[in-house]
């Protein structure tokens, strides 16, 4: 870690928020209340206020449950949504609110991987066409020939048979797809690469062929990865550090082994122990009363509270904020903060 | 004598130019009260057995030929009225997603006590009362308020947890679960298994639990079945399948799994893809992915016998064993 953070971030996340408007237009905020009617907006506060560096070479993984605005977070970074307030910075310059033309230069450098291959490869474009039109676009000055060795390199990197180039998307199997959509973002070259759930939607045996054709990547290309996922196995296997995200907020940022050995927030340990196990006969899982609230309109207060055994007076005044631990980790918990699990337990 | 027997089934698709075998030669028994996992990747056939069990199998899929004893009764030859009967009634289904299962325009009370009468004399109050136990039984807050409510009104956890109620409304003897917690958050699943697994254990409830998870298997079931390609590659305690797989394609999918390998380092990926139904390679189905294939094995089909603590179908089982011997004295 410290010979990672004498140099500066490549991508330095302050403050991010961004808010989801519920009401179209003027009229839908018009509520009847108590006789009278008065303008009420309703809003998804989707991600609320996280911080985060991300320096060369990481594998970071932000992981959390449906609805905590892990895909948001994402999506900030690639530049596909604006942040309502907060400010993200890629080699020190800053990136959000930047215009197409601004932004241009960026995408060539922050690529995206999403979850369904078959939604990001256009069904009516052959693989070949797929694959060029990305570096076409990104180096104005490629001859065909360059354009299509470029291809064929990368065809061959992730071990799809440049034989098939001729062919449409709907003639691959899910795991083949999600190959080309991975060489697709590796075509132009890119630094950063952030993956939105790239296996979820894979067998097993697929997931383990794509897992470590990015593995691969990393090494061979040098990249650095912003990983979204839910499945902590896969954390624990490729990530170097992990995000755990709770209702848009940071519970916990941790390199990858300090997490798993020793989790502190309450949520992270109901998370880790909610994992199915391989060989435990008797899963000894902590139950979470509960289920997650909805972030529309958040209330004041920690967003964990509701369903954490911890939760005092304080975790409903005052939302923590993620403190320093000895052993590195960040923890926004008050009850870790006061020592209060321990006493607890 | 074992509630289920299922004997020999072959079930077959008839597409516009050919008939392909998705089903071939399944034979397992499940004895009252025991859960039973079936695992295997996409394309295996896992579903299409959920659905031939309760003879629900539609065009253009249909069972060619074999049993599927329940009680004693072949539900292969019966008729409507009498898989009416059965289905629901004595063996329940649960399915992924719980909004494709709960009527969208009916209450959960409406369908719960439609499910109820369609099968009990009994009358509309008497329904709901029984609703109201159910739900409370899957640890649904203040039960009678949610009968008056609308699924979309819910969470996908606790949608599934009604589907879990509206299983259990009948009292049944089995239950099939396909993929019941896969659309679901680890903690809400693990809340989710807990709950399945408490209730079969305490009503003595049978359950065929479909998954390509590995880990729920191990956590639910007590036997387990290894598809590939429409056929059981492996079958047996679920303790020995997780500990010490047999056939090359379970050790395959075990070792794929992340957590089987040091973190950072390659993982054990198994090569190639799954066959499509219409075209299976001759001899074992497994045979183009697997790195211990023969000659034998690229012509012949291999039985299912047993070997060791399980049953597995696979020519070169003996080699296998030898080897990893050898690797681990080497070791």
């Amino acid at each position: 870690m410290s010979n990672m953070t004498d140099q500066a971030p490549l991508l330095e996340i302050k403050g991010l928020e961004k808010k989801f408007d519920l009401d179209r237009g003027f009229l839908e905020t018009l509520k009847l209340r108590g006789g009278k009617i008065r303008r009420e907006t309703r809003a998804v506060h989707a991600v609320n206020g996280v911080s985060l560096d991300v320096h060369k070479g990481e594998a970071v993984c932000v992981v959390g449950e449906s609805g905590c605005g892990k895909s948001t977070v994402a999506r900030l970074v690639a530049g596909l949504l604006t942040p309502t307030r907060g400010e993200i910075h890629y080699e020190g310059n800053r990136i959000d609110h930047l215009g197409r033309q601004a932004m241009r230069p960026l995408r060539k450098k922050i690529q995206m991987i999403f979850q369904n291959p078959y939604a990001s490869l256009n069904p009516r474009m052959t693989i070949l066409q797929s694959l060029e039109e990305p570096v076409r676009h990104h180096n104005p000055g490629f001859s065909a020939t360059e354009v299509s060795e470029r291809v064929i390199d990368v065809m061959r990197s992730v071990g799809v048979d440049p034989a098939w180039a001729k062919r449409y998307p709907h003639e691959f199997s899910g795991g083949q797809r999600q190959r080309i959509a991975i060489a697709r973002a590796l075509t132009v070259d890119p630094e950063f690469i952030v993956a939105d759930e790239p296996i979820s939607a894979l067998d097993v045996s697929i997931q383990a062929q794509v897992l470590n054709l990015m593995l691969e990547a990393k090494e061979s290309r040098g990249l650095t990865y912003l990983f979204i996922t839910h499945d902590l196995s896969v954390v624990e296997h490729f990530g170097t550090r992990v995000v755990v995200l709770y209702l848009g907020s940071i519970c916990e940022v941790s390199d990858t082994e300090t997490l798993f050995r020793n989790p502190k927030h309450p949520y992270t340990k109901a998370l880790l122990s909610a994992v199915p196990q391989l060989k435990d006969d008797r899963p000894n899982h902590i139950r979470l009363k509960g289920e997650i609230p909805t972030p529309i309109n958040l209330p004041k207060g920690c967003p964990f509270k509701s369903r954490c055994a911890f939760a005092d007076k304080r975790c409903d005044e005052e939302q923590p904020k993620a403190l320093q631990q000895p052993d590195g980790s960040l923890v926004a918990c008050h009850a870790v903060e006061e020592d209060r699990m321990t006493a607890q337990v | 004598m074992s509630l289920l027997s299922v004997r020999d089934l072959n079930v077959k698709f008839a597409m516009r130019d050919e008939t392909v075998t998705a089903l071939n030669g399944i034979s397992f028994d499940l004895a009252k009260g025991e859960r039973l996992g079936i695992v295997g990747e996409s394309g295996a056939g896992k579903s299409i057995t959920g659905f031939a069990l309760m003879n629900l199998l539609s065009r253009p899929g249909f069972i060619d030929s074999g049993e599927i004893l329940f009680d004693g009764q072949d539900v292969v030859t019966m008729n409507n009225k009498q898989l009416r009967e059965i289905r629901g009634n004595r063996i329940a289904m649960i399915f992924q997603d719980p909004m494709v299962t709960l009527n969208p325009v009916l209450t959960i009370g409406q369908q719960m006590v439609e499910t109820l009468r369609a099968h009990r004399k009994v009358s509309h109050e008497e329904a709901r009362q029984i609703a109201v136990v159910k739900l409370r039984e899957v640890y649904i807050p203040s039960p009678e308020e949610r009968l008056d409510q609308y699924p979309h009104e819910l969470s996908g956890g606790m949608r599934q947890r009604i589907i879990i109620a509206i299983a259990l409304l009948l009292d049944p003897q089995l239950i099939i679960a396909d993929e019941p917690t896969t659309a679901l958050d680890v903690t809400i699943q693990a809340d989710i298994m807990e709950l399945m697994l408490e209730l079969c254990q305490s009503n003595q409830v049978g359950l065929i639990l479909i998954t390509h998870d590995l880990g729920v298997v191990s956590q639910m079931t007590e036997r387990t079945l290894v598809m590939y390609a429409g056929r059981i590659i492996e079958s047996g305690r679920t303790r020995s399948i997780i500990n010490d797989p047999q056939h090359p394609y379970t050790q395959g999918l075990i070792n794929a799994l992340p957590q089987q390998t040091q973190p950072g380092e390659r993982l054990r990926q198994i090569p190639g893809n799954m066959p499509t139904l219409a075209q299976i390679p001759s001899g074992c189905a497994f045979n183009p992915r697997c790195e211990f294939a023969t000659d034998t094995c690229r012509s012949q089909i291999p039985k299912i016998s047993q070997y060791g603590e399980v049953e597995v179908a696979c020519h070169e089982v003996h080699r296998l064993q030898l080897e990893t011997q050898l690797e681990d004295q080497e070791a």
